[in-house]
């Protein structure tokens, strides 16, 4: 039975074996150059389990951050998961025990997309599926980190500017969300406010207060932009699904 | 950082990301319906989270001379310029990254 859950979700599972290698290859490169081996990439890669969020934690590292801000910036970048565990209640509800903590731990973008939108080939069952899809993206996703990791230390390349990842996969993140969101008013906010707290307060200090300022306004603009989406009539956790941001 | 602190740092990312997953199930799981102020901000706020953490990322750029911003720049609207040409994620990052470094290393 466990068989043959394993070979109908592996298939359903190879563009992201594609792409957890890549993304996890890049980001064990960059901790690596940031001075941390390919145990640490192991570790952060089994308990963090957020490409995004990962990526992040390697500035967060090197830059030495306080407890409590590593706390708020990884929340609000996560802000997302939100919507994407509202709509597998449902798909969830009959799972008990560590399966249904294993599924939650590891409902990445990718693992979402494919589990919210699986077709459970006809004689398996279903929720030996969705382990499978899940335990497969994360050792994907692990196996990439690692091979980061140790190919970093073992090939001696100059690595500057390997670090530019981050910055090429969020601006990808906001190519898919710019074409997707009907109003582009929260994106052009995002980069007035931190522009503006960069230039106030350094950029050691700049992420807090542009943070506030960005929650603050969008909640004073909540009636013109929940205006915006109704014009739209774009289906809630749409435009997230089809993201593809790393996990 | 040392051992201690980098171990702490990666358990409360390990925490934090894990609540983000879990709150849902934890608050609605038996029915009810989330705050609508809520499930707005999960719509509007991760342009807007995106959009700051580029700018984050950018954030030791310079103006004094072509090699603080230039390098950036052309990297930059390569990434975009690639991703709304063949919406490759990887070949956008890695066509961007590799871009980049060899403009930080040869170029600049």
């Amino acid at each position: 039975m466990k068989q043959s859950a394993l070979r109908a979700a592996f298939p359903a599972t190879v563009p992201v074996l594609m792409g957890y290698l890549a993304i996890g290859i890049a980001f064990g490169l960059m901790l690596n150059a940031a001075g941390y081996n390919a145990v640490w990439a192991f570790f952060m890669s089994l308990t963090i389990y957020a490409g995004s969020g990962q990526y992040l934690g390697v500035t967060l590292l090197s830059t030495g951050a306080a407890l409590a801000q590593v706390a708020l910036l990884i929340f609000i970048l996560h802000v997302r998961h939100l919507v994407y565990g509202l709509s597998m209640l449902e798909k969830f509800r009959d799972i008990k025990g560590f399966k249904k903590f294993y599924l939650i731990f590891s409902l990445t973008d990718e693992t979402y997309a494919l589990l919210s939108s699986a077709q459970v080939p006809i004689g398996v069952d279903a929720h030996s599926y969705y382990l499978w899809v899940a335990v497969l993206d994360h050792s994907y996703w692990i196996i990439g980190s690692v091979i980061g990791g140790v190919a970093g230390a073992l090939i001696k390349f100059n690595t500057e500017g390997i670090d530019f990842a981050m910055t090429a996969l969020f601006l990808v993140i906001a190519v898919e969300q710019w074409q997707s969101y009907k109003s582009h008013l929260p994106v052009l906010l995002g980069l007035g406010a931190t522009v503006a707290g960069l230039l106030l307060f350094g950029p050691e200090k700049m992420l807090i207060p542009a943070l506030c300022v960005i929650i603050v306004a969008l909640l004073l603009l909540r009636v013109k932009l929940e205006k915006a989406e109704e014009q739209t009539a774009a289906p809630v956790g749409q435009a997230d699904e089809e993201r593809g941001d790393a996990p | 950082m040392t051992t201690a602190g980098a171990v702490a740092s990666i358990a409360v990312m390990a925490a934090v990301t894990f609540l983000t997953r879990f709150l849902p199930f934890a608050l609605f799981d038996r029915g009810g319906e989330p705050p609508k102020v809520v499930l707005y901000l999960g719509r509007v706020l991760p342009p807007a989270i995106i959009a700051m953490l580029i700018i984050y990322c950018l954030r030791a750029t310079s103006f004094a001379s072509p090699d603080g911003w230039a390098p950036q720049l052309i990297a930059g609207a390569a990434v975009v310029a690639l991703h709304v040409w063949k919406k490759n994620n990887l070949l956008s990052i890695f066509g961007g990254t590799i871009l980049y470094m060899v403009l930080v290393q040869a170029v600049f």
